[in-house]
Order: structure tokens, then sequence, then C-alpha cells
């Protein structure tokens, strides 16, 4: 219908002196926005289904591509936006939720980009990471809370299960459904080399992946998909994820044409079905119920597995990480309104939850004031985009940090934000075999492998800057940060003063 | 191996099964110690008292039998084996279950078999002789709920929100009348021959425990819940 046009929204502009007519665009192109004319000699397009992926334009041997925003719009105006007016149009025409996919978008405060890192200058010098040892290696987990002597006066090994973790940094969780096979492989491979974990999301545990179990976190989450003894005793902890940043309060579905033979196999459902993840865990209602959990994964694991429990940053987050911290959960991951997914309604995305700066600092204040902190370790993610992100992170509070989009941009995504649809031409979020094998694992470990091996040194950079010199003495150091253009609130909230104070 | 759980804590009883490895665990004295038999693999554990919550969590192949009441989250996430109970079971029993069979002699309580669901040989039972509290069987995925109703002279032998979400699976309940105001993933008919023969050897075990008459029990009228593949749980989206 006339009123349901939605002019696209990206032009595909060919250089008609550079294109050779090869056609790699139109056999790299998943969507069928390219294709050769054979009246006219010449390559077409169709805009209205390029989703921006940049992948035509990456392998264009003569460089004929480029995609750009059209200027094509409705008549300006500042509150009735094209985008507000256009999600109208295709509501009216389908009845349908508005769909999503990758974090929220939405110009919000990024409080990251409020403060500002310390560095010494004459007296404490700075420490030059090249020469001086550095420590970023932590462990996560709950700490004893007393020193316990048997009879004859020794020591008692009262060490809780912990993670080791050489750079605090760590895949976060990423189903194999939502993600490729190949795309797993990549982060499984890379945690290994690195010293560090990823996550296998909901889904499961491929067979493949068994043999990297001691740098897997495996999930459990109301689903319970390919949840059984073996899977809770392959990795090296258990997440138990009751909320995620992009869609907090609201479960998942993974549609029956993403469950193909493989995922079958490692959800452990009938192929062709819907996986369908109900919004809570229906045996947890309170805190009370939330340690049984915790309790029977820690019976299930014979207590040698740490157990995080994730949650989505909202209004609350201080008071409910105060009731994990006392559920016997070991690590405590929250993940800020930024946080990216495979596929979520938009609506609940881009309004729900708060942002992970004001979260970490409200919750680590909390845990301090109750003399809980020692009892948890505390992981964020939901848009740590860099190095200095990490740092101002350990700053407010952090242990460590969950990455998924910087870890997807590694493995190729351009952030197209098309997900849902299963045509990713990265080979990333795709189940289709002739596009996940376009992500070549080798490559992408090595790539991983890159990033965060930079990440590391600019780490150790910024602490030695500091004159800090291990990881335990940046964590929660506050007085390392300032606040920039930020209200007195907001500094509270962050606990930091503003610059020049 | 025979143990006496009078005033011992979970997480040491627990402890003390998992150091042995006799094949045949019989507990007396139980009073709420939680996650008897939890991820329990080939074993055979025979229950006396009122076993905590979390019995028979995450079981991949061992056998309980209860001589006693139980509590809540028995067989949650249970992956194979059996659980049988010689009297009622509390709350959210068989949540996430995929595989096994739980065959409770008596009442369950709320939020029994959610989410249950089946995957090639693993298909989960779970089987009542009286009557569920409300929730039975939301986001059911797969498997087979039975609610025999023993004792209800004929009632719908459930509470409210039968099936709310379900997907997939199947719900049988006893009574004399087709259930109404269920929601509207679900549908209802009366029991065919198939389902009937479906039933039968469930049925039978839980006669072979409990007592009874299988076929009486099987001869009676018996209604079906399936899931509505018109109002399924697949919502329309709409993309950016």
């Amino acid at each position: 219908m006339a009123i349901d046009f939605l002019y696209p929204q990206y032009e595909v502009i060919r250089n008609p002196q550079r294109c050779i007519s090869c056609r790699a665009c139109e056999r790299q192109c998943a969507n069928g926005v390219h294709h050769y004319d054979v009246d006219f000699g010449c390559m077409m397009s169709d805009e209205s289904k390029c989703v921006a992926c940049h992948r035509c334009v990456s392998l264009c041997p003569t460089r004929a591509l480029k995609i750009v925003k059209t200027d094509h719009t409705f008549k300006e105006n500042a509150n009735w936006t094209g985008k507000a007016i256009s999600e109208v149009y295709r509501q009216a025409g389908t009845g349908g939720v508005l769909l999503s996919s990758m974090g929220n978008p939405e110009p919000y405060p990024i409080y990251w980009d409020k403060l500002l890192i310390n560095a010494s200058q004459v007296t404490n010098p700075s420490i030059d990471p090249l020469r001086e040892p550095m420590e970023t290696r932590t462990t996560l987990g709950a700490k004893p809370q007393a020193i316990e002597r048997d009879k004859d006066g020794n020591l008692v090994d009262n060490m809780p299960p912990q993670l080791t973790l050489n750079i605090p940094v760590m895949f976060s969780a990423m189903s194999y459904g939502s993600i490729s096979y190949n795309a797993h492989a990549s982060l499984a491979r890379a945690a290994t080399a690195l010293g560090t974990y990823y996550n296998t999301g909901e889904g499961g545990l491929h067979q493949d992946f068994y043999q990297y179990g001691p740098h897997t976190i495996v999930q459990v989450a109301s689903g319970r998909f390919g949840v059984h003894p073996d899977y809770l005793n392959a990795g090296a902890a258990v997440e138990i994820k009751m909320g995620q940043g992009a869609k907090p309060g609201i479960g998942g579905h993974l549609p029956g044409i993403k469950v193909g033979a493989d995922i079958s196999r490692t959800r452990m459902i009938p192929e062709g079905t819907d996986a369908i993840s109900p919004a809570p865990h229906h045996d947890i209602y309170s805190i009370e119920d939330l340690r049984q959990l915790v309790y029977s994964i820690k019976e299930a694991t014979h207590y040698k597995k740490p157990v995080i429990v994730k949650i989505a940053a909202v209004h609350n987050v201080a008071a409910i990480a105060s009731g994990i911290a006392r559920s016997g959960a070991d690590i405590i991951a929250i993940d800020g309104f930024r946080g990216g997914t495979g596929a979520a309604p938009t609506r609940i995305r881009d309004n729900v939850g708060i942002p992970i700066e004001l979260a970490l600092a409200a919750v680590d204040q909390r845990l301090r004031e109750e003399g809980i902190r020692d009892r948890v370790s505390i992981v964020i993610g939901g848009s740590v985009r860099n190095s200095a992100d990490l740092v101002k992170a350990i700053a407010l509070g952090a242990d460590a940090v969950y990455i998924a989009t910087a870890a997807l941009l590694a493995l190729g995504c351009h952030l197209c934000r098309s997900c849902q649809t299963g045509k990713c031409n990265w080979g990333i979020a795709t189940q289709r075999p002739e596009l996940v094998k376009r992500l070549n694992p080798d490559i992408g470990e090595k790539r991983l492998i890159n990033l965060l091996t930079s990440w590391d040194h600019e780490l150790k950079e910024m602490m030695g800057g500091m004159g800090i010199n291990s990881i335990e003495a940046l964590r929660g150091n506050r007085l390392m940060l300032r606040g920039i253009g930020l209200t007195q609130k907001e500094l509270d909230i962050l606990g930091v003063k503003h610059a020049g104070e | 191996m025979k143990l006496h759980a009078t005033g011992i804590y979970y997480q040491e009883l627990n402890e003390s099964i998992r150091r042995s490895d006799d094949p045949e665990v019989v507990i007396d004295g139980l009073c709420g110690q939680r996650y008897i038999a939890c991820g329990a693999k080939d074993r055979r554990f025979t229950l006396y008292g009122t076993p905590g919550n979390g019995l028979a969590q995450y079981m991949d192949g061992a056998s309980v039998e209860v001589f006693g009441n139980c509590q809540e989250s028995v067989g949650d996430t249970m992956n194979a084996g059996e659980v049988v109970i010689h009297g009622n079971c509390g709350d959210a029993c068989g949540y996430g279950m995929r595989g096994g069979r739980i065959l409770i002699e008596k009442n369950v309580g709320y939020r029994a078999g959610i989410h249950m669901k089946a995957y090639m040989d693993h298909y989960p039972v779970l089987v009542v002789g009286g009557t569920a509290g409300s929730f039975l069987g939301e986001y059911l995925a797969g498997g087979l709920i039975a609610i025999l109703g023993i004792g209800a002279n004929g009632a719908y032998p459930c509470r409210f929100f039968c099936g709310t979400g379900m997907h997939g699976g199947k719900i049988i309940l006893r009574c004399d009348e087709a259930p109404s105001g269920l929601p509207r993933q679900v549908l209802v008919r009366e029991m065919t021959d198939e389902d009937r023969a479906e039933l039968a050897p469930h049925v039978q075990a839980y006669c072979e425990h409990f007592g009874g008459d299988a076929q009486a029990l099987l001869a009676q009228r018996y209604y079906v819940l399936t899931p509505n593949p018109e109002a399924g749980y697949r919502q329309l989206y709409t993309f950016e």
C-alpha cells in the first residue's frame, strides 16, 4: 500500500567508471541487493534490501561502491523524526512488535566519555610497563571471610573456587544459534589462548567445544536449553542468567527456522521448533529461590565451580545486587542498557534499564557500605568499547568486564543491527553454511587475541601513568577518576569529584 | 549404603553420598535436606521421611523412591531417570525437565511441569495421581503430563492458568467434563485410543507402585490439551 512505502534508509552508490561488472558484490550479498542486468550490461542495485553492512564495499576489487545515508526526508520535525514516523507506518501496516538487534543506538549520555583518568606528575612517579612488572591478572570469586586453622594450628585452605583471568576482560554470553559455529570457535580458541573465558550463552555447548571447557562459562537461563550435569561440569564456571541489558524483564525467542540439526543437538530441542525462554525462571521468585538454584548448581558441580548471577542494570540494581551477594553467588555480572542482543523488541531495548556506569558505581558502593563487597566479584558489560572504558570500569569498582559487541566487531561485524534476519554477510549472526564459512576461525581467533593484547598493553600504560602496577590497586580507586560536564547528582552517584577539584 | 539423616545438614549428607560409590543409597529420617540425588547418574535412592527442595534436580539416570512427601523443585531440569513419590509433592515439580519420569501418588503443588521439553529419545513424563495446582504445564514445549484426578470425583483436577504459553507436548486430565476457561494457546479434545495407548504404560507403572486397577482407571473419561498452532507463542514482528 502506498502509505506503507518507506524510502530506503541507505543508498548504494556505484561508480560506473570503476565498476568492472565482476559481480563480486552480487555473490557477497545475502540480502540480494545487487544483480547484473544483461540488457543494460551493467550492475544494478535494489537499495531497499541494503542493511549497510559494507560486505560488498569491502570486497569490491575496484572500490566502486559506497553506501550513503539517503538525503530523502520527511518534512523536518524535531519531535516527529523520520524514524518515529516510519515506525508508526510499519506497525500500522503489520500489527507487529518492532524488533531490533545489537545495542541501544539512541543518544543517551555515555558516562565513560564524561570521566577522565588521572596520571602522576613529579611525585608518585609513573611506571613504564615496558620495563617494570605490571600485574593485570585478576581472580574472580568469593574471598574467604576469615582465616581458619585446624586443631594443630595449621592453615585450612578455605578458598572458594576462583576464575583466573590474565586480562580483566571476558567474552560475554552469546548463544550458539544467535551466532554461528565459527564465531563460537573463534571466541573459544581466543579465550583459551589469552587465558580468559568466553560464555556459551543459553544455547548449550556444542560437542566440539567441550575441549575448551577450562576457558568456558556455561550459562543456565530460564529455558534451560542443553543444561544437564555434564554441561554444568564442562565449564570453568556456571552463569545463571536472570536478565540481559538489552531486554531486561523479558525472555527470548529463537524462531524454529533457525533451529537446524546442529543447533537442535546443542540446545536439545527438536529441529525446527521454537526455542522459547520464558521471561522469569519459574523456580525463582525471590532471593531465597535464587539461593536455592545457586546451591543446586554447586551441588551438581561438587562445589568446584564459581557461580555467576547475571542481571540487567535496572533502577533498584544496588538492592538486587545486595540480595545476590547474599544468595551464595560468587560473581555478579551486571549488564547495562547499551548491551547488545541478537533480537529484542525495540521499545524495550531503547527504553528499559539504566547505564552501566551508574549501576556499577551504585552496586559497588552499596556492597561496600554493607561490608559484603568481598563476598562477590563484580563483572560488568553493556558497552565497554575500549581499554579506557575498561580502566574507568575497574576504577569504579568492577573486577573485570564482559565484552561482546567489541568482540564481534573484531570478527568483522559492521554493526548493521540486522542480526534477527539471520542473513549476516560476515558469517557471524547466521546459521547458513555458505555465510558461516566466510568467517575463518583461525583469523577470528587471531583478531580477538590482537584486540585484547592491545587493550592489555593500553591498560598497563594507563595504570603505569597513574603510578599503579597492580590491577588490585586500581579496583574501586575512584580518586583516579574525575567527572567532566556532570551534575553534582551524577558525580555523587558515580562517587567521583569533578575535574579541577 | 545406609544413612540416618536426622540432624545432618544437607551439604554433609550429600558429601557422604558423593564420597561413596555404592549404587544403593538408603536414607531414613529425612527432614528437609535439599538436593538429594542432584545430578545423580547410575544409582538407586530409597528415601524415608521428607526430602527437601531440589530432589533429583539435574538428575541424569538415577532412580529415586520416596516414602513420604516431597517439597519444591523435584526433578528440576532433570535429564533422565525416575522419581517415585509415595505421597504429595510441592511446587515447581519437573520444571524444564527433559527426560525421565516422575510418578506422584497424590497431589502436586503450583507450577508443575513448566517448560518441560522433549528431544530425540528424551521424553519427560509427569504423572500425578491426585490433582495439580495452578500454572500446570505453562510454556510446555514437549513431553507428557497426566493428572489422574483420583479422589476428585470427576471434577477438573487443576487450578488456574493451565497450559499458558504451551507450544508443544501434551497434558492429559481425567475429568468428566471438558475443561473450560483455558488460555487460547491450548486446544482441548477428548482422549483418543492413540492417546490412551500412550498413557497406558504410565498408568500401569502408577498402579504397580501405588496400587489400583490400571484397566479401570484407563477406561475413565479423559481430556487432552495440546498447543493451538493458530494461537501459538509466535508473535508477529516487524523490523527496523
